[in-house]
């Protein structure tokens, strides 16, 4: 018997602990508060004791160098696994850094620290390993979630939001946790490894199907994929911005990576295909189809929006479409530029919601009228909104482009037999859906830009915090930067050189070798 | 030394834009001050290369993993167009001298636009080559949905949406060519040295129309033209000089470039369907020209005209019907470019009309004598006289088409006669008029000294290239000797 060492635990948890105690320290700063503080005094102290808690918890995360899985892959360091994390933190310390909490709630420091709880469910979801450490991880981010979205509570949207969200969560989360326990019964652990060999030697029953397709519902449910999307567009409508903010960037990557590593790890060999000439059952067949459904339900109910949050939303749901393409991909490729796609669409979709944060004056209203004269009210909302917006259209040389160009190639690669690209069919809907999207997104930018204030209406100019306006143009900077040089990105998830494999096994499958050697996968298992 | 037509571009982009609203003055000088620097730039540069191969100009590393690599360089063909952009540049810019309204972040799109052009000429990466062709697309909308006239947030979202669609096309085709491909990169010359055809085989049938019809989309191919006239008459004059004479060659440019050189194979299917399709072009442009009523449109019709020789030229495979495309291009890029600039700042700018029934009244001709002398001059260019450069380029395509197309040669010379048709008609109807003068519209503000200088450039160009077209030829015969394009010639 080994004695269960408390202290290496602790060290190994430190990222997590100090958010903790952030957010702790958040919480009781603003009970304890000196009784001359006026509100925006309480927003600025609990913001910074938010972000100096997130900044330590990144040196920390970034000092770590002992890769490897602990406590029965409870806890795992790798170094896709630190980038990730590394993201989540700057996704939410720039929501952080963009929310004006006293504009909406007198609950200043309750707001702040349960984004740093939700913080600290993101980092666990994105480091584990194993099933169980996962669902609570995915409660905790879920249950910060709802009542982010719900926060507003003189608004009737935010309430109608916060239920809606809660009820399809709560019921997500039944399904999961079902899926959890058939998967448990039938491979016998809750580790992804051990299930993957466990499972190695089974057919597709129809007990592993059901269990797969348990799985897969949560996971779509967490990506607001169609058919199960139906939460977000109220979510993004209701929910105070930064909320909305966190639902839509840091939540979706770390559910992600959770998800791919499931999939990819624990249910290999029952992957399938979705080729168009060459379908053979198994997972990949439906995540292809909610990618389809996802990408055309979103776009085309975009079009109809007027509501700029609810276009957000719909653009959302396409978006997770697209990078759900990814899953199909099970290369170093595929892994890459999934996390790529997720990353960079967060730090747009962060940077929009900043803004609308900044120009939004009846909570849930902001429609195509209210962004009338942008580039005259404030210049840097306006062109930051640009460049956010024009990264989720794909235009190079944005990270929004570079995004989709590498996920739709690494699809493609993946699924060559022969040479024909057996996922083309759904890369080419996926690029039709792209060029569907700019026009919502060109409308959004035609009212901020060429349509100019009303006969004798009265624009004032935008008043915004300099930390704010700084924080947006560092987003767009960012978006643009990373889009010009990817590298720093892939650099970091271990994509260096041409892969070797690409050289020579031009003759075989991509799909099956690589799906029998996970090692393909870089770090990630 | 080219690469800089594009750097200087964007820098001045981003100095015209940071000049501020309050002072359009500062912006304009900038503008004109970089399209010049990019000419002058194009020329010398052109000077030093060798146009009988692609010279390498810069070729970096950009994103190894996946064999993108920053790789500028150039060839005959590609100065060709370079100079006409710089050339274009510059005139756009003296035309849009009186542009005051937002006028920093007029000139700031006018240049990133221009910017993006010059990269995809220069461009021999296909990634490289895509992402500047899709950075011209945003600016071509904001100039058009802020600055233009008729129906113009509808014509900026058209030419938009039609883009958009065209480089989802190219796209669909670059990644499926890098998949298959048996070199894993997206340089254009290992890609066609490696025979690419050999990792694609029987894929060359529906990749080749993709590439080609997502390029010529923007070249204004028959039935996917019909951007092009909303899209003219919508924009602004300056953006409508650009419109029809740099943007419309990128498609072109990326047709021969990127379609046409990697899949010799589908190219020869597809070649009668194009040649049909172009020759289409070229007569249903003319006859819809010749019923216009507004001035604008009457050119708008034209260019898509025009535009169906340089198809037609490109589908002669033929290397002198390839080298009349080219000229073609720089040609009606000059001549569009000029019409545009009468009808849409010398005219509609002081006659606040282009109805050509109004203007019949107005007398043009004897208001504004420089005017119609630019245009009767312009006019002839377009119809193809001899003496200027739409003649040698018009008569080369027709040359190259016979070979391997007879029938459509025949029909594309009857389309020259309808242009020469709707040409006069245009012309007699707004300057040369018989009919009596409305006593009010006699006096308009003069022409201005950019204007003229702007006309003069033009003009100078098409004559000095119709009278000695071997400046010309002479950069691009020897580019069209290359092994890329020898592999697509029908013997």
């Amino acid at each position: 018997m080994n004695s269960f060492n408390y202290a290496e635990l602790l060290i190994r948890l430190l990222p997590h602990a100090i958010l903790i105690v952030g957010a702790l320290i958040a919480l009781f700063a603003d009970q304890l508060r000196p009784r001359t503080w006026n509100d925006w005094n309480r927003s600025t102290t609990a913001v910074l004791i938010g972000l100096v808690s997130i900044i330590a918890a990144i040196l920390v995360i970034n000092r770590q160098t002992e890769f490897g899985s602990f406590y029965n892959g409870m806890l795992q360091v790798t170094q896709i696994v630190r980038f990730v994390q590394v993201s989540l933190l700057i996704l939410t310390a720039a929501t952080l850094i963009t929310s004006t909490p006293e504009k909406f709630t007198n609950h200043i420091g309750e707001y702040v620290a349960l984004i740093l709880m939700a913080a600290v469910g993101l980092l666990l979801l994105a480091g584990t390993h194993e099933l169980l450490t996962a669902f609570i991880a995915l409660e905790l981010v879920s249950l910060s979630l709802y009542l982010l979205t719900a926060f507003r509570k003189d608004s009737i949207y935010s309430a109608e939001a916060g239920l809606k969200y809660f009820l399809f969560g709560s019921v997500a989360a039944a399904f999961t946790l079902f899926g959890i326990s058939l998967v448990f019964g039938l491979a016998g652990s809750t580790e992804f490894g051990k299930i993957g060999a466990a499972l190695e030697q089974q057919q597709l029953s129809p007990m592993l199907t059901v269990a797969l397709v348990l799985m897969a519902v949560g996971f779509g449910f967490k990506m607001a994929a169609a058919p199960l999307h139906l939460w977000a567009p109220d979510a993004y409508q209701g929910a105070p911005a930064p909320s909305a903010a966190l639902i839509a960037s840091a939540s979706k990557l770390a559910s992600f990576l959770l998800f791919l590593k499931f999939f990819f790890l624990a249910a290999p060999t029952h992957a399938g295909s979705a080729a168009w000439n060459g379908a053979i059952s198994g997972w990949a067949v439906l995540i292809a189809a909610l990618a389809a459904t996802s990408i055309i339900v979103g776009n085309i109910l975009a079009l109809a929006q007027t509501n700029i949050r609810r276009i957000i939303a719909y653009s959302a749901i396409a978006h997770g479409g697209y990078v759900l393409i990814a899953l199909l991909a099970p290369t170093r490729d595929g892994v890459a530029s999934s996390l790529y796609y997720l990353f960079t669409y967060g730090l747009a979709v962060v940077g929009i919601f900043g803004v609308i944060g900044l120009i939004e004056e009846r909570h849930g209203e902001l429609s195509f009228s209210d962004l009338r004269g942008l580039s005259r009210r404030s210049p840097l909302a306006a062109i930051s909104l640009l460049v956010f917006v024009l990264s989720l259209a794909g235009i190079p040389p944005l990270a929004g482009f570079f995004g989709k160009f590498y996920v739709f190639l690494a699809a493609l690669d993946a699924s060559r037999v022969g040479n024909v690209p057996g996922l083309l069919w759904l890369v080419i809907l996926a690029i039709a859906g792209s060029a569907v999207s700019l026009y919502y997104y060109l409308l959004i930018l035609k009212h901020a830009f060429v349509v100019g204030p009303a006969e004798g209406a009265a624009f004032p100019p935008i008043s915004a915090a300099p930390v704010q306006k700084l924080t947006l143009a560092l987003l767009a900077a960012a978006v643009i930067l990373l889009g010009i040089f990817p590298n720093v990105v892939l650099h970091r998830l271990g994509i260096q050189s041409p892969a070797p494999e690409q050289h020579h096994d031009q003759a075989h499958p991509h799909q099956e070798s690589s799906l029998k050697s996970p090692h393909l996968f870089g770090n990630l298992g | 030394m080219l690469a800089w037509t594009i750097y200087i571009s964007f820098i001045g982009a981003v100095t015209a834009w940071l000049a501020g609203r309050e002072r359009p003055g500062v912006a304009r000088v900038i503008a004109l001050a970089s399209s010049l620097a990019s000419l002058a730039i194009a020329i010398f540069g052109t000077l030093a290369i060798n146009p009988s191969e692609v010279t390498e100009i810069v070729h970096t590393e950009w994103i190894p993993p996946l064999g993108i690599s920053y790789f500028l360089a150039a060839d005959g063909i590609s100065c060709t167009l370079i100079i006409l952009t710089g050339l274009a540049a510059v005139a756009g810019v003296l035309f849009s001298w009186n542009t005051s309204h937002r006028a920093n972040e007029f000139f700031a799109l006018y240049l990133a636009l221009i910017g993006g052009v010059f990269g995809v000429f220069l461009s021999f990466d296909l990634f490289l080559l895509f992402v500047f062709y899709e950075i011209a697309i945003i600016p071509k909308y904001f100039l058009i949905a802020i600055w233009g006239s008729t129906r113009r947030e509808y014509g900026a979202m058209k030419l938009a949406l039609y883009s958009f669609v065209g480089s989802a096309m190219v796209l669909v085709a670059l990644l499926t060519i890098y998949v298959l491909s048996p070199v894993k990169t997206f340089n254009l010359l290992e890609l066609t040295e490696a025979g690419v055809s050999a990792g694609i085989g029987a894929n060359q049938a529906w990749l080749f129309p993709l590439a080609f019809v997502g390029f010529a989309i923007l070249a204004g191919l028959w039935p996917f033209h019909t951007w092009a006239p909303t899209g003219h008459v919508a924009a602004p004059t300056a953006a409508s000089m650009l419109l029809a004479g740099v943007v419309m060659k990128l498609g072109a440019y990326g047709a021969l470039r990127v379609a046409m050189t990697l899949f010799p194979e589908g190219l020869r299917q597809w070649q009668t369907v194009f040649a049909a399709l172009a020759v289409v072009g070229i007569l249903y442009g003319a006859f819809v020209a010749l019923t216009q009523n507004d001035f604008k449109f009457v050119i708008g019709y034209s260019s898509v005209s025009h535009m169906g020789f340089v198809l037609l030229g490109l589908m002669s495979l033929t290397t002198i019907g390839l080298s009349g495309a080219v000229m073609q291009m720089f040609s009606h890029g000059i001549i569009a470019g000029l019409l545009f600039a009468v009808v849409g700042r010398m005219v509609y700018e002081r006659t606040h009309s282009r109805d050509l029934a109004l203007l019949e009244r107005a007398s043009l001709g004897r208001a504004m004598p420089f005017v119609s002398v630019t245009f009767l001059l312009a006019c002839l260019a377009s119809m193809g006289f001899p003496g200027f450069s739409g003649f040698i380029a018009e008569v080369s395509i027709l040359i190259g088409a016979w070979r391997h197309l007879p029938g459509l040669t025949i029909l594309a010379a009857l389309g020259i006669l309808v242009g020469v048709g709707f040409t006069l008609r245009a012309l007699v109807k707004s300057f040369y008029s018989p009919l009596p003068v409305e006593p009010s519209s006699s006096h308009y503000e003069a022409i201005t000294l950019p204007e003229k200088a702007g006309a003069i450039l033009l003009l100078g160009c098409t004559i000095v290239v119709g009278l000695n077209p071997r400046l010309l030829f002479d950069l691009i015969q020897p580019a069209m000797q290359q092994e890329m394009f020898r592999r697509i010639i029908s013997p």
